[in-house]
């Protein structure tokens, strides 16, 4: 899905893949961790990728047989420097009470996350993460 | 959001009702920072009993409301924290400063 980077589109973006991965029947805690790493991604695409100017956020959701994978991507500013951005607590716009908390989150409450980026031309993420683990659905 | 002022006690309660992110932040700290500039309160409680999602914003959000609480000299506290608003809370180590008290209820004194 595509959608303008309007703020009042991060609530929709989530919601949409919550409904998407509930097929494959998730706890109530992994949805609730594939919620919050959507709007984490949406939202940096959002205030990072266009600060200035309205732009088009990607959304795009695969589903395995036990697996969500998310790739969020925009044809915005780019990072600069991937691994620093990455680290918890750091991030350019601190004015904007921003904490540098999203990759990290994103880090921890999925089970992999890739980040690509080239400075003027945009940025891709990419995350999954297996559902029903604890229940190990699959082994009977 | 829901506000209440206790005035003997210098005590405001924000009883957000709404899904916190980016978009819903900004009104929310808005409405926050003109209640705690007028009233400067000896105590802010946050109250998330109507709160069923939260992202890094929340962590923003409230780091921004103790600071300027602070900066009148007052406390801030978070009530009714779900695990799910905890783990985000967590990931950022401010509850290592700012408290967290769980089935808090304010019907008696409101
Ligand atoms: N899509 C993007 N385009 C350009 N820069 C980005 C993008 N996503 C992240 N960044 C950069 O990486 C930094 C870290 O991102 P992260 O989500 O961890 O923190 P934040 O967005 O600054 O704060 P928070 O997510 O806690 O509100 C950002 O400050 C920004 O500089
Ligand atoms: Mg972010």
């Amino acid at each position: 899905m595509e959608f303008a980077s309007k703020s009042a589109n991060e609530a929709f973006a989530r919601v949409s893949v919550a409904a998407f991965v509930s097929q494959l029947d998730p706890t109530i805690e992994e949805i609730a961790d594939i919620k919050t790493s959507v709007s984490e991604a949406v939202t940096n695409a959002i205030i990072h990728a266009y600060p200035n100017k309205d732009g088009v956020v990607k959304v795009r959701a695969l589903l395995y047989e036990d697996e969500i994978e998310v790739e969020v991507s925009d044809t915005g500013e780019g990072i600069e420097n991937i691994e620093e951005a990455r680290e918890p607590l750091y991030t350019t716009k601190g004015n904007l009470e921003r904490s540098g908390m999203g990759f990290t989150i994103m880090e921890n409450f999925m089970d992999e996350l890739k980040v690509e980026s080239i400075v003027g031309l945009g940025t891709k993420v990419t995350m999954s993460k297996k559902i029903n683990k604890a229940l190990q659905k699959n082994t009977y | 959001m829901n506000v209440k002022h206790f005035i003997e006690d210098k005590l405001l309660i924000f009883e957000v009702n709404e899904e916190i992110d980016h978009h819903t932040s900004e009104r929310i700290r808005k409405r926050a920072d003109y209640e705690i500039e007028r009233f400067m309160p000896k105590k802010v409680i946050f109250d998330f009993k109507k709160v069923n999602f939260m992202d890094s914003a929340g962590i923003g959000l409230i780091i921004g409301r103790y600071k300027l609480t602070n900066s009148f000299g007052g406390e801030l506290e978070l009530v009714n924290v779900s695990n799910k608003l905890r783990r985000v809370f967590e990931m950022s180590g401010i509850l290592k400063i700012i408290p967290i008290t769980q089935n808090f209820s304010n019907e008696k004194t409101g």
